[in-house]
């Protein structure tokens, strides 16, 4: 079973293989000259003498606009998010509809190995080959990006949050949860191609429902596998990152308060009273002779508070290991799933 | 010794429709069962069922004494050539042979190289090129090398030309004097099983309309001719096939156990394949009545 398993997956096998060499070389060949930058920019021991979120900002803008490095980060996180995708729809989705559509299945099933082992063998090794391939990925481009995280996480310069590694963009690309979103997306797509029976429909079903969840996962599960922190602070006027008005008497202000490499779920501004802050404007805004300072000065007498939810760096891999559970978890549900149906013989 | 293919009542229902009803079915050993019927009679189904693709949704089935597919000790006594002759496309020949090898314990390396050898196909090629005939010999030979007790092939020569019929029932047939196999082979096409079934079921509209052995149903199927007579007059223990009358003539096919005495019918012998026709018609004209009502009209 072995045999077969590796005789029918030795293509896709090899591709994988020279997908991650041809990356594996450009990384090494250029990782540690972006590792020198980094040095060369006082990074590496800059809580000693100087301003962190400076030198960071300055490593960043060094990179930025359009640098060979900019462009193999931001691919580099494409390929992370891609990647469980790509092999929940190329290897998962066809591993059974393939050998439907052929009539393989009935030669496979007529041999003197059982149903469920055959499953079992093939499940089990081309689920752990792309779990290897993830934890692969993600250690090879997690090593080439270092300096780039973690400048990232320190460039909290003029009011803008520090962008950390915890924040959703680099969650899910970094870590050991790329590993159980391989393991999720490889069962996903042989469920799918169980329960459809047909190559095309079973990958589209896989892609789109892969996509719903990894949207769905940050945006409304994620924040509150544990439960947020709550930080209230009174709101500097001179140190605003938001101030709107609009005609119907609102006024809307965003405090520059933030977290460090935190995850900011909300920002709210609130009154005194412990009412959400929608307005009126003060006169000395709306006037159209003042200046923004006689407006941002005006606000001081308002005393506004500013309550941020979030949450804090430090609990980076207690949410790796939360989510790489929950996506085991259910690539586990979905191979038992899958067992199940192939034992009630509805496939032929 | 016990029979190959024991079933009892045994059903299968695709959402709405009704592939096989009611099969009551006991196949010894030692045969080459045909099992005939139009397209969509059912024949896939049944043998589905038999080798464990398919679960029964009534009823049920037995090969050689035990559940099908329930272990690989009973996955090893059957062989199996599905429909269509499926091999895998991008594997070779050799290739092949090594997938048997590897999942099959009893596989019997000598008997499959010599085949593929006599046959004259080339280890190196893959099987997504072989012809039609070359495929199936490859599928038979995976199928006969695992050395099964009973050897199951569905409308395996269907699609090949004459020639490449010819030459798999040869392989199938030198197989059988050789080993001590039983072996149960579906087609729609009568003329394909004649020659070398001993055995036949026949199966129409997803039920068994006849099962018996060849001589036996042969000897106990006779075409009468005789002055046109009312049906009820018939003696009760003739099962009437088939029946057609003229104004002074009748003519019918039934099934008697002794000899025919009335010296007022002429009676012929009839072939397998007239039998066949006989019980196929029949089913299509009376789907759900006895046979008997068709003679009374």
């Amino acid at each position: 079973m072995t045999w077969l398993t590796w005789r029918q997956f030795r293509a896709q096998t090899i591709a994988a293989a020279a997908a991650l060499a041809l990356l594996a070389i450009i990384l090494a060949a250029t990782g540690p000259h972006l590792a020198g930058l980094y040095t060369a920019g006082g990074l590496p021991a800059c809580h000693a003498h100087g301003d962190c979120g400076t030198m960071a900002s300055n490593f960043i803008s060094q990179l930025k606009n359009g640098t060979f490095y900019e462009v193999l980060f931001y691919l580099g996180l494409g390929v992370m998010f891609l990647a469980p995708a790509i092999m929940g729809v190329f290897w998962g989705a066809p591993l059974i509809t393939r050998e439907i559509e052929a009539g393989t299945l009935r030669l496979a099933w007529s041999q003197s190995v059982t149903r469920t082992r055959w499953l079992a063998v093939k499940l089990g090794l081309i689920g752990l080959a792309a779990m290897a391939t993830a934890g692969l990925l993600s250690l090879m481009i997690a090593w080439w990006a270092s300096p780039i995280d973690r400048a990232l996480g320190m460039s909290s310069s003029s009011g803008a949050a520090a962008f950390g590694r915890i924040d959703p963009l680099m969650f899910a690309a970094r870590g050991i949860a790329p590993v159980a979103y391989a393991a999720f997306a490889f069962a996903l797509g042989v469920t799918a191609g169980v329960v459809i029976r047909r190559t095309l429909p079973a990958m589209a079903v896989t892609l789109a429902v892969f996509a719903v969840v990894q949207l769905a996962m940050p945006l409304w599960i994620r924040p509150h596998l544990i439960p947020p922190v709550h930080a209230t602070v009174a709101i500097n006027p001179a140190q605003l990152i938001g101030l709107m008005m609009s005609n119907n008497n609102t006024m809307t202000v965003i405090g520059g308060a933030t977290e460090p490499g935190a995850w900011i779920l909300s920002n709210q501004t609130i009154t005194p009273a412990g009412h959400v802050f929608t307005g009126p404007p003060t006169p000395a805004c709306l006037s159209q002779t003042n200046s923004f300072t006689a407006c941002q000065n005006s606000l001081g007498p308002l005393h506004l508070r500013q309550v941020i939810t979030y949450q804090p760096a430090s609990r980076y891999w207690a949410f790796q290991w939360y989510e790489t559970a929950i996506f085991l978890i259910l690539a586990l549900a979905l191979a038992g799933f899958c067992f199940w149906r192939i034992r009630q013989r509805r496939l032929s | 010794m016990t029979a190959v293919l024991e079933a009892q009542g045994l059903g299968k229902r695709y959402r709405q429709r009704w592939a096989l009803t009611d099969c009551t079915l006991s196949v010894p050993a030692g045969h080459v069962v045909g099992l005939v019927g139009p397209n969509g009679a059912g024949k896939t189904t049944l043998l589905h069922l038999a080798t464990g693709m398919l679960a029964p949704t009534s009823g049920t089935i037995e090969i050689l004494g035990g559940e099908p597919a329930s272990s690989p000790a009973q996955l090893a006594r059957v062989g199996f050539v599905a429909q269509d002759t499926p091999t895998y496309a991008g594997l070779s020949v050799a290739d092949h042979l090594k997938f048997g090898a590897r999942m099959n314990p009893g596989w019997d390396a000598e008997l499959a190289r010599d085949r593929i050898e006599q046959l004259g196909l080339d280890p190196a090629q893959r099987a997504g090129k072989l012809s039609g005939g070359q495929r199936a010999q490859l599928a038979l030979t995976v199928a006969m090398a695992k050395q099964p007790e009973v050897l199951i092939l569905d409308e395996p020569i269907a699609s090949l030309d004459p020639l490449a019929r010819r030459e798999f029932l040869q392989g199938l047939m030198e197989f059988t004097a050789g080993h001590e196999v039983s072996v149960v082979m579906s087609s729609h096409l009568v003329a394909d099983l004649e020659r070398v079934c001993d055995y036949l079921i026949v199966l129409v509209a997803s039920r068994v309309r006849v099962a018996g052995e060849v001589e036996e149903l042969l000897a106990a199927h006779r075409l009468l001719t005789g002055a046109r007579r009312d049906p009820a007059t018939l003696p009760a223990d003739w099962q009437v096939i088939s029946a057609s009358h003229t104004d002074r003539q009748s003519t019918l096919l039934v099934r008697a156990q002794g000899p025919i005495l009335d010296p007022g019918w002429t009676v012929e012998q009839i072939s397998l394949e007239d039998l066949v026709l006989a019980y196929m018609s029949q089913a299509a004209a009376t789907p759900a009545r006895k046979p008997a009502l068709e003679t009374q009209r």
